[in-house]
């Protein structure tokens, strides 16, 4: 689904963009230092869950969308997992047509406001940005870009609907309702297709809703995009859990001709280490869960939470980074962040490393628990921790950690927060056992087309390829659905 | 949508609800569970499947009033519908004949035995039950277990219905009476604990159905760990039922009381509200 170089360039050509770069030479543009997105102030936000990115305003979008070259050959696309058209979106936010703006982002992306907020934008669009690439400057600030437009749209009320086929009645099913099925969704629906998302969980969203905090993406973003999809006739179904409420033959009876499987990695995983299972120690899955879908931290809700004062998150990721920060929201004077490489390794964006920082995280790098103790009642109060050093680069090309002998020491926790990795949902796999999955147990597909080895079921997204990102997840579901709209049509012709 | 069409009151704090869920009174096994949660804010708490009707596409709960979420589940009356319902869910118990089976009831731990009972019964085995509760007005279900017991046995604390006792003396009784071949305790975590050392005195095999405390009940948050034969297991998807003489229920009892003390402070919260 390769953008084609020649629909670039024609794109490019357009009379307003050909205009629009003629208003200014390039070296004006290059002397603009790149914008700085306003944050909440730590001290303030530390007590409150309001979004710490506080966006753009019109001035700010306009002057840093003044910076892109519009390049003719725009690297930045490459780097972009769905390719938006960036040097488009971007040229039409210069224009202050904002609105166009955003169609230019629905045409590649149902979520924009999602992947402005949450994309690993350093590592992709941006890192492939000529000022990346060949100045050696900051590179445009492509996700904070594509908030705006997205958030311009939502909260102008003008929210384009995109159009969808005439019915063709025939009907497909979504399994979960992530970021992979809701993108499956929507392409499916723009087709004419008659969506059923069905989701095990109350709510929709995946861990849009249920894993990251409301600091870093507002429930109510995900529901105006929910909304969306609803408005174009997808319909969810909550509380049903494919596999079980009913079996895929079940579907099949009812009708149902394709499936997609985006069922996620939602299983955490734990060290199994002595003493894991002690009161106070629990799973980022379980803690993010209780305060973000459950809503624990108000006293309103039944669901309780332990507001722990001395906390460690135990890993290095996103999740370790949401889980710290939210425990620093509950009330913990010692925030920690436990972690066996240094700072440099961590998979987690280095936005939130740095917000973390801001909020009075501790880092202990280099830092491995080893074991855990506990009080007479079962609740943990002390870890043993072991120092790590650096060895030579392993597998994923980061060194290796290696323990070090006799370095063992206590620190004092009331709550302890296991993040260290997620594995594949077994409920889909386990409900069909001639379904072909790898060892790890993610679902095999074929690489271009996403059909798994049962013909008539697509999987994408976390369940395929482990933990991934949002945007990954989303590419998948808009290739899927476009091989099974092919699938379908060919089966039907027959 | 889950709209309660029957309820009956068998003490003042445990109740039966029908709730209409013809998904799953369809799909669900002896054994299963759901998840339900009543109102917006509520929390999300499992539930046996005591019994379900797929032809009228209603399953049955039956809830003790323990705390808040139960409470609110009790409040609801016929008509009233209960927000969400998910399941089934965990594994089926694996029913097969095996000559004598020894079911041991405490409590509310009644209501999940009933398919239990019912299953074995219907696979050709002699059943035995045990039903112990602290006092008379605390057993329940007696009629519909007789239904599918050979033998029922009454045990209460103070005496005041049956035999003067614990579960344990029961067991002791009807083991030293005739052969066992297998036994299922469900109950308090404490009463299985005990349950599970006396019948491992006689070598019976024994499955416990374990009641941990629960988030997402689909393998997803790891709440509902506990330690089996040394290994790590969530209740929700690999059980509730495990070989009671393999489960750490010093562990269990612990982690059970994970959020006692600010479960307590809701539940007075909740009903110092209800009573003004
Ligand atoms: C705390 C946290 C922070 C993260 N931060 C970022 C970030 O900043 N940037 C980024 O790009 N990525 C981030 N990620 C990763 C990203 O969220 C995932 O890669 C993405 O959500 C995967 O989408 P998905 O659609 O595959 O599955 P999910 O979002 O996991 O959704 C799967 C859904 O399927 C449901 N389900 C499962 N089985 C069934 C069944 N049998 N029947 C019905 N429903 C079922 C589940 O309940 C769930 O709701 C983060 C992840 C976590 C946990
Ligand atoms: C698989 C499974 C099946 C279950 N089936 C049934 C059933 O059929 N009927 C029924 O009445 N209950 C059943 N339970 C227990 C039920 O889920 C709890 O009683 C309920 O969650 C309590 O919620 P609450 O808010 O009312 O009380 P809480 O405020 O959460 O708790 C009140 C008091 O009860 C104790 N408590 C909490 N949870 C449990 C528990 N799981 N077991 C024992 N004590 C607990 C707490 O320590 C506290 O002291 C089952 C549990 C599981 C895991
Ligand atoms: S979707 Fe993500 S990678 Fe693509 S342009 Fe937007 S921020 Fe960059
Ligand atoms: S590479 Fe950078 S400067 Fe060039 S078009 Fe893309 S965003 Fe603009
Ligand atoms: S209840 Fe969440 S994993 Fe079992």
């Amino acid at each position: 689904m390769s953008v084609s170089k020649e629909y670039l360039k024609e794109q490019r050509e357009q009379a307003w963009r050909v205009e629009l770069r003629g208003k200014k030479k390039n070296k004006e543009r290059t002397a603009i230092p790149r914008v700085k997105m306003t944050e909440a102030d730590p001290n303030e936000r530390t007590h409150s869950y309001i979004e710490v990115n506080r966006g753009l305003n019109i001035e700010e979008a306009v002057k840093e969308a003044t910076r892109c070259l519009d390049c003719p050959n725009p690297t930045c696309i490459t780097g972009c997992p769905v390719e938006i058209n960036i040097p488009k979106f971007v040229k039409r936010i210069e224009q202050r047509e904002f609105l166009e703006a955003a169609k230019v982002l629905k045409e590649s992306s149902t979520l924009p406001a999602v992947c402005g907020r949450v994309c690993p934008q350093e590592k992709q669009c941006e890192a492939q940005c000529f000022y990346t690439q060949k100045l050696n400057q900051d590179p445009i600030a492509i996700g904070h870009l594509e908030r705006f437009a997205a958030d311009y749209e939502r909260e102008s009320g003008h929210f384009s609907v995109p159009e969808t086929a005439p019915s063709n009645n025939i009907k497909v099913a979504c399994i979960g309702a992530g970021p992979a099925s809701l993108t499956f969704a929507g392409e499916m629906a723009k087709l004419g297709y008659d969506v059923t998302v069905f989701e095990a969980l109350h709510e929709i969203g995946g861990v849009l809703k249920y894993g990251i905090p409301e600091f870093r993406l507002p429930n109510h973003i995900v529901d105006v995009e929910i909304e969306n999809l609803r408005k174009i006739g997808v319909k969810f179904v909550t509380n049903f859990i494919v596999g079980r409420t009913a079996s895929i033959d079940d579907l099949r009876e009812e009708g149902f001709q394709g499936f997609f499987t985006g069922s996620g990695a939602g299983l955490p995983r734990f060290m199994g280490i002595p003493g894991e299972n002690y009161i106070g120690i629990l799973s980022s899955n379980e803690y993010l869960t209780r305060v973000n879908l459950m809503d624990a931290a108000n006293p309103e809700t039944d669901t309780p939470i332990i507001s722990g004062k001395r906390v460690a998150v135990i890993g290095g990721g996103n999740t370790a980074m949401d889980s710290v920060r939210t425990a620093r929201r509950l009330g913990a004077d010692r925030a920690m962040i436990i972690y066996r490489r240094s700072i440099e390794e961590m998979p987690a964006r280095k936005e939130e490393v740095k917000h973390a920082q801001e909020e009075g995280v501790e880092f202990l790098n280099l830092c491995n628990p080893v074991e855990y103790f506990a009080d007479e009642k079962g609740r943990v109060k002390q870890m043993k921790v072991q120092k790590m050093e650096l060895g030579e680069p392993d597998a994923s090309g980061r060194r290796r950690p290696i323990p070090l002998e006799g370095s063992e020491y206590l620190i004092d926790v009331d709550t302890v927060v296991v993040s260290v990795g997620v594995s594949p949902n077994p409920l889909i796999p386990d409900s069909l056992p001639e379904l072909e999955v790898t060892r790890w147990g993610t679902i095999v597909v074929n690489e271009d087309t996403f059909q798994s080895s049962i013909p008539d079921l697509f999987a994408g997204g976390d369940i395929v390829r482990g933990g991934a990102t949002v945007i990954l997840a989303m590419g998948d579901g808009r290739r899927a659905a476009a091989s099974m709209h092919e699938y379908i049509s060919n089966k039907t012709k027959n | 949508m889950n709209k309660i069409v029957d309820k009956e009151f068998f003490s003042d704090n445990v109740v039966r609800l029908d709730v209409e869920a013809p998904r799953i009174a369809k799909a669900r096994r002896a054994g299963h569970f759901v998840i339900i949660k009543v109102g917006e804010k509520g929390e999300r708490i499992p539930l046996t499947i005591a019994a379900a009707d797929p032809v009228k596409g209603t399953i049955t709960l039956v809830v003790q009033r323990v705390g808040v979420s139960s409470r609110k589940l009790a409040e609801l009356e016929v008509g009233d519908c209960i927000t969400d319902v998910v399941g089934p869910l965990g594994q089926a118990t694996h029913i097969e004949k095996e000559g004598t089976v020894l079911a041991c009831g405490g409590g509310v731990g009644v209501a999940p035995l009933l398919p239990i009972v019912e299953a074995y019964k219907k696979a050709g085995n002699k059943v035995i039950t045990i039903l112990a509760a602290r006092s008379k007005d605390l057993i329940i279900l007696e009629d519909q277990i007789r239904q599918y017991s050979d033998e029922v046995v009454i045990m209460t604390d103070d005496g005041s219905y049956g035999k003067k006792g614990l579960v344990t003396d029961g067991i002791e009784e009807v083991v030293n009476r005739e052969k066992v071949d297998m036994s299922v305790v469900i109950g308090p975590a404490i009463m299985m604990k005990f349950a599970a050392l006396t019948t491992k005195k006689y070598d019976i095999p024994t499955i416990a159905s374990l009641n941990t405390i629960m988030v997402d009940g689909t393998g997803m948050c790891g709440a509902c760990r506990i330690t089996v034969a040394g290994k790590t297991k969530f209740v929700c998807v690999d059980g509730p039922e495990f070989n009671a003489h393999e489960v750490d229920f010093d562990e269990m009892l612990l982690r059970l009381n994970g959020y006692k003390e600010v479960e307590q402070q809701a539940n007075q919260d909740f009903l110092n509200k209800t009573k003004k």
